[in-house]
């Protein structure tokens, strides 16, 4: 299948057109989103028309951009103005935003075109896709398993062909665990090198937005597309970020590949021995394997589940029937709020709502909030000290293959530790991404995990290419 | 720090939250939350006395821009997708005189 980048090249050329383009996907999408529903709503007409804009452009002489008539499926908690955005949650169903987010305007001026909004856990918080509001989303290699999550949908979109990529967010892993389950590449960038503006919040010092793509060229080419300051984002960072297609051919000759000796264990074996095949084809590629320590690693979940709590209790107090999104009446205005969330949230949301409100409550802020900030503190210098001895550190991205839906039963403990793997890198602020790396058991997908510190994508992405060109050679 | 949680705390966190939990939605959730805290106890066993709480990734620093009028919302666009408005404003239920 020849690459965005090669396919918007041909429509900047006149050798092909957007509307082809989109035509194929909306015909993949005909013939598969029943089974998959990778989608909470298909813009079929507004990507026709797009794309015939798009084509006469190009028949004008005038460039249509670098994404010329490539499609996108958009995580559904991205503002789109006018098109409904729902975060898969009642509480904003039917909600029309009046503004854009910054990277769908970014992305309509480089060309692409936008096919759907795609499904994903409740305000993001899951790792399954089970948690939606509008039912699951289904896993392309397997329909019988889950996606992953939270941007289950948009890593099924991509994998089973309805767009050439997909957008994302990551606050703990919700790229690159379902990029990993679904078989596609997927990247956390370092935190603010995109910009959050109409990105509905969920916890916002870990949200971060990425691309989903089948390629680490593509995804390096999306990247240089919408990375970059905002003054509409205060986080986002305010510098230029280098090219990282320019970056992707340049091998690992010399690069030292860490590997953290003190690593939580509970990998399955598959898993476990495709990290073992990246090591090797790093090494024969002219890298060298150093081993580092990491001990703080092991904390990042208890970690985790107490600081982004506490910042969704927060994000979502605005969901109060005011102002946007569903409202159940009621004679005060208190009675209103309370009615009005619990029948507009899920049951994971709630439960994340009452710990984080508990965390923040007087009496338990130092205890539990206070205590998770400075363990976050560890983590952060940890990874620091790794990456004054290492260029990348390897690990698996998620513990185990897909798996089937409803495995991880009531026990919420058992959902949150599929992330294990990828939370620590949101606390610390740093970039990951998984790229897939051949199959374990049943024959699924196996994804492997790169990550690097501040503003290291253009090394990260180095490795990222390497391991993809090792599987391309058959390097089992 | 591991001493469970009682309904009545978790009764408090759901007023404070704003959400009217049922009976038994209360009971899951306080053998829930009860579980998720306990998991808490491997960072009690360190000491963070010298360790600064790292509450972003960055520094933040105040972001200024020039006082300019800039483009905002639409007014009406905004209000077409509230739940009740009126004459340009939302509409919510009495706020005063209500509250027992």
């Amino acid at each position: 299948m020849p690459s965005a980048t090669e396919l918007a090249a041909a429509v900047r050329a006149g050798t092909t057109t957007a509307a082809e383009l989109v035509e194929r996907h909306l015909a993949a999408i005909d013939a598969r989103e029943g089974e998959i529903h990778a989608f909470n709503h298909v813009l079929t007409e507004a990507a026709r028309e797009r794309a015939a804009r798009i084509d006469e452009q190009a028949a004008r002489g005038d460039d249509p951009g670098p994404l010329a008539g490539i499609t996108v499926a958009l995580k559904d908690n991205m503002c789109t103005r006018g098109v409904p955005t729902t975060c898969s949650s009642r509480i904003l169903e039917g909600w029309r935003p009046p503004y854009d987010a910054t990277v769908v305007r970014t992305l309509h001026a480089a060309g692409a075109v936008v096919v759907g909004k795609t499904n994903l856990d409740e305000f993001a918080m899951g790792s399954s896709t089970e948690n939606s509001a509008f039912g699951p989303t289904r896993n392309p290699h397997d329909t019988s398993r889950v996606p992953g999550g939270s941007s289950g949908g948009s890593a099924a979109a991509v994998a089973a062909g309805f767009a050439h990529f997909g957008l994302g967010s990551d606050t703990g892993g919700s790229i690159r665990q379902p990029a990993a389950l679904c078989g596609v590449v997927g990247v956390k960038p370092t935190y603010g090198y995109v910009s959050r503006y109409g990105l509905i919040a969920f916890a916002s010092s870990l949200d971060q937005i990425g691309p989903f793509t089948t390629s680490v060229h593509d995804a390096a080419l999306v990247l240089d597309v919408i990375g970059g300051h905002d003054p509409l984002d205060s986080t986002s960072i305010p510098r230029e970020h280098p090219r990282l297609v320019d970056s992707v051919g340049q091998g690992v000759e010399g690069l030292r590949i860490g590997r953290i000796t003190d690593l939580p264990a509970g990998a399955d074996p598959d898993v476990e021995a495709r990290l073992e095949a990246a090591f090797d084809a790093l090494t024969a590629q002219g890298a060298t394997v150093v081993d580092v320590q990491v001990p703080a690693f092991t904390f990042g979940l208890t970690a985790y589940y107490l600081i982004a709590p506490a910042e969704a209790s927060s994000n979502l107090a605005r969901y109060d029937g005011v102002r946007y999104g569903l409202r159940v009446d009621a004679p005060d205005t208190n009675s209103m709020y309370s009615a009005t969330r619990e029948a507009g949230f899920g049951e994971e949301v709630k439960r994340r709502i009452m710990l984080g409100t508990y965390a923040l409550s007087a009496g338990y802020y130092d205890a539990y909030y206070g205590k998770a900030l400075k363990v976050r503190r560890l983590i952060h210098d940890d990874f620091e000290r790794a990456y004054a001895h290492a260029d990348v550190l390897l690990t698996p991205t998620s513990p185990s293959v897909a798996f089937p839906f409803g495995a991880k039963g009531d026990n919420p403990l058992a959902m949150y530790l599929c992330d294990t793997y990828t939370i620590p890198t949101n606390l610390a602020g740093h970039a990951g991404m998984t790229v897939p790396f051949g199959t374990g058991a049943e024959g699924l997908p196996v994804g492997v995990q790169v990550l690097a510190g501040t503003l290291r994508e253009p090394t990260m992405f180095r490795v990222a290419a390497a391991l993809e060109r090792a599987m391309e050679g058959g390097g089992r | 720090m591991s001493d469970r949680l009682s309904a009545a705390d978790v009764t408090k966190v759901a007023r404070l939250a704003r959400l009217d939990l049922g009976a038994d939605e209360l009971e899951r959730m306080t053998a829930q939350l009860a579980g998720m805290l306990e998991h808490f106890a491997d960072v009690d066993a360190l000491d963070l006395s010298a360790v600064e709480p790292m509450t972003q990734p960055f520094p933040l620093v105040n972001v200024m821009r020039p006082d300019v009028v800039q483009p905002g919302l639409d007014r009406d666009e905004v209000l077409a997708m509230a739940p009740a408005a009126e004459d340009g404003r939302f509409r919510v239920p009495p706020i005063v005189g209500l509250e027992g």
